[in-house]
């Protein structure tokens, strides 16, 4: 570490350290409306603003879907623009993903995950964020409220860099993370404002033939978001995509330019692999569950059981190679889901670590665990019967359950 | 700021300020909206930015690589085109605090028709009212959701015949009136509201630079006929827009700061009533309405007839005439 700055730590929850971060990284425009668990992070930032402790336009909009509208159209006027949702909210905003991501418009979006209705369920789980998992959002995953205020401030860099331009949502577990009170060591709003650096713009031929920055100016115009028929729409998405090819390694760089400024970092910024690359058992999942994972792997290697934990930390873009490298040594792997996909064989953390397993040279037991919908706990003892299972698989060499539920009533 | 005075708008003034909606769209023969914005971006004051809700108006003039703007302009969605212009203008403001803008100020139009204001619009509008955002919001109103291909909205009007209320054997096309949408925004205690109609296009244009120039929102309801789903004819665009005024089936008026006042083209109706046109005259040129013409459904002219002098009668009140 060449130049750790000196931190102070704060006792915060998950929404007030994402807040908090969000007023550090000089944002000009916040755009929100209330939904339950993330009402603390607009709270939080809303007493910012009262007190003068940032220079930031708030807009109290009358819906999520005016939220995102007025976030993705002060990002193109060339602001720095924060939102955060959930559930419903993230919901309703749906439209607005596409428009957003489209526009090429590096908006920041905190989602509290939570579940979706019916019925109604105020507490966490993944379904809202993986229904958005096409939306053309980077999607980082967090397991605690340290991680949630440094993903923040790295989400706004990796945004702006100009090889990416896409929106980022930073995910914290409903409840779980947002209200629960930790450590948080916090940089100086110096640093901060030095990492994140002023938006830069790209140059884009406009229809004067002029070279103009990519941003609603009246010296230089530009139509933006146009309609886009047949002979041109296609290479729009084409290039959205080679964006997020590009965010694969503008993720692990910011995760590591943050490490010389903080001393802290997550994984190579993908993908965060605890004791995986010799385990024979391996869980796969995302979030705070990976917290009570990790106790229940310390556990079972003090027992001599080679397990492991591979936290899947940037869900969108998907790092296929990391994931089959890191699982290159597994003969057993489970894979964690908080959400359903319905009539799907299993949920989307499943499906992809899967399919991602499909060119790996050699190709483990792999099996499927929904759990904690709707905020319900998930218990070591549950974690560890997983990698009980894990271990009959491989004494019995075959796949009895593809698809299980954890703690489920049934 | 300029003075009342200095908005000379005449003919020749208009004619020599250039066009920032530009010719090479793909508008209809004969179109209101596109005639209507042609008229109001002759009135900007100064660096603008457009938003535009989808519709006709979005969809003809920004065909990938093609644009007509000259101006800065952009399209995110249907029903947010007030929540668009909430985003540029918070944008512009804390950008000018912050000095990383270099104007003084930057006026913010946001576009939409009857669809994304009478019916999917309507909440963000009322929102981005309520929070007081600088902005002239301008409905372009042709009566109906005519870019997918004239179906009814909250903005067509009773009687007329869409292709989600059309006129059959046994129900005379639309059942329901048009919504009084420019009274609903006079409700949200805004600063500016008026209407207008692109025959009488300096009044028109006087409109839009006095929203422009109120601080806070202003509500701009343009009458702007629609050739294709009028089935009226093209080259009669212009002359609907002055009979519907001369019916009074379309006043105008404004109202600032909550106080109506009556605009002059529809003032001469309230001081000589016996030059106000009978309704007929206005339906009778448009296929739309070709259906209350037979035996079964011309009582419902009458029925227009009727609703159209009371909503005049209430206008007048309330302009204190």
């Amino acid at each position: 570490m060449k130049s750790v700055v000196k931190q102070e730590v704060l006792a915060l929850n998950g929404d007030e350290a994402v807040a908090f971060a969000a007023k550090q990284s000089d944002v000009d425009v916040v755009a929100a409306y209330p939904i339950t668990p993330q009402t603390i992070i607009v709270e939080r930032f809303s007493e910012y603003v009262a007190n003068g402790e940032v220079e930031t336009e708030f807009v109290c909009t009358e819906s999520e879907h005016s939220a995102l509208t007025a976030c993705l159209a002060a990002s193109v006027t060339g602001a720095r623009a924060f939102t955060a949702s959930a559930s419903a909210g993230l919901a309703l905003m749906h439209e607005m993903l596409f428009v957003t991501s489209g526009c090429r418009a590096p908006v920041v979006m905190a989602i509290a995950n939570r579940a979706l209705s019916a019925p109604l369920n105020i507490h966490g789980d993944h379904s809202d964020t993986m229904t958005e998992r096409d939306s053309g959002w980077i999607q980082i995953y967090v397991e605690n409220a340290q991680e949630a205020y440094d993903s923040v401030i790295q989400a706004f860099k990796i945004a702006e860099n100009t090889d990416v331009l896409l929106p980022v949502i930073v995910g914290l577990d409903g409840f779980t993370l947002s209200h629960t009170l930790e450590n948080v060591h916090v940089l100086s709003d110096d640093a901060v404002k030095r990492f994140v650096g002023t938006r830069k713009f790209i140059n884009v031929t406009n229809h004067e033939g002029r070279t103009v920055p990519f941003k609603l100016d009246p010296d230089n115009p530009t139509s933006m978001g146009p309609i886009a028929l047949p002979n041109y729409y296609f290479e729009f998405k084409r290039q959205q995509e080679e964006a997020m090819k590009n965010a694969l390694k503008v993720i692990q760089d910011v995760n590591k330019e943050y490490a010389e400024i903080s001393g802290r970092s997550y994984g190579d910024g993908l993908v965060d692999a605890y004791y995986v690359e010799d385990a024979e058992v391996a869980i796969v999942c995302l979030g705070s569950t990976a917290g009570t994972v990790k106790a229940v792997v310390d556990e079972l290697r003090a027992e001599g059981v080679k397990a492991g934990l591979l936290r899947i930390r940037t869900f969108r873009p998907l790092p296929v190679e990391r994931i089959v490298d890191t699982l290159k040594n597994a003969k057993a792997v489970a894979v964690m889901d908080r959400s359903m996909s319905f009539g799907g064989n299993g949920g989307p953390v499943f499906h992809e670590v899967r399919h991602a397993l499909y060119d790996a040279d050699k190709h483990p037991y792999i099996v499927n665990y929904i759990y904690g919908l709707g905020g319900r706990d998930t218990s070591p003892m549950q974690i560890r019967k997983i990698y009980e299972d894990l271990q009959k698989i491989l004494r019995i060499k075959r796949v009895e359950t593809r698809v299980q539920y954890l703690g489920l009533r049934e | 700021m300029q003075t009342e005075a200095e908005w000379k708008f005449t003919a020749k003034d208009i004619a020599e300020k250039p066009d920032l909606f530009l010719s090479g769209h793909r508008a209809c023969a004969g179109c209101g909206p596109a005639t209507v914005l042609r008229l109001i971006m002759k009135a900007v004051r100064g660096p603008t930015i457009v938003t535009n809700a989808t519709g006709c108006m979005e969809v003809v003039s920004s065909i990938y690589p093609y644009t007509s703007w000259a101006i800065p302009w952009l399209h995110t969605a249907f029903e947010n085109a007030a929540a668009n212009a909430s985003g540029i203008e918070a944008a512009l403001k804390i950008l000018k605090k912050k000095g990383r803008s270099k104007h003084e100020h930057v006026d913010v139009i946001a576009l939409a028709g009857d669809g994304g204001t009478y019916d999917i619009g309507i909440q963000a509008l009322s929102g981005a009212v309520e929070r007081g955002h600088d902005f002239l919001y301008v409905l372009y109103d042709n009566e109906a959701y005519m870019n997918t291909g004239i179906q009814r909205s909250g903005g067509t009007p009773l009687g007329a015949s869409t292709t989600t209320s059309p006129a059959g054997t046994v129900i005379p096309g639309k059942l329901e009136h048009k919504k009084p949408i420019a009274d609903i925004m006079v409700a949200h205690d805004m600063p500016y509201v008026a209407t207008a109609s692109p025959y009488y296009w300096r009044d028109l244009l006087v409109k839009v630079r006095k929203g422009l120039e109120v601080n806070g929102p202003a509500f701009l309801h343009v009458f702007a006929p629609c050739p294709r789903g009028w089935r009226s004819d093209p080259a009669k665009s212009i002359e609907l827009s002055r009979l519907a005024v001369e019916t009074c089936i379309f006043p105008l008026w404004e109202a600032v700061n909550g106080e109506y006042q009556l605009s002059t083209p529809s003032k001469v109706f309230a001081l000589a009533p016996q030059k106000k046109k009978p309704v007929k005259e206005y339906l009778q040129v448009q296929g739309r309405f070709r259906h209350l013409f037979t035996p079964k459904f011309e009582k419902l002219t009458e029925e227009i007839q009727r609703v159209t002098d009371e909503r005049w009668k209430r206008l007048l009140k309330k302009c204190g005439m």
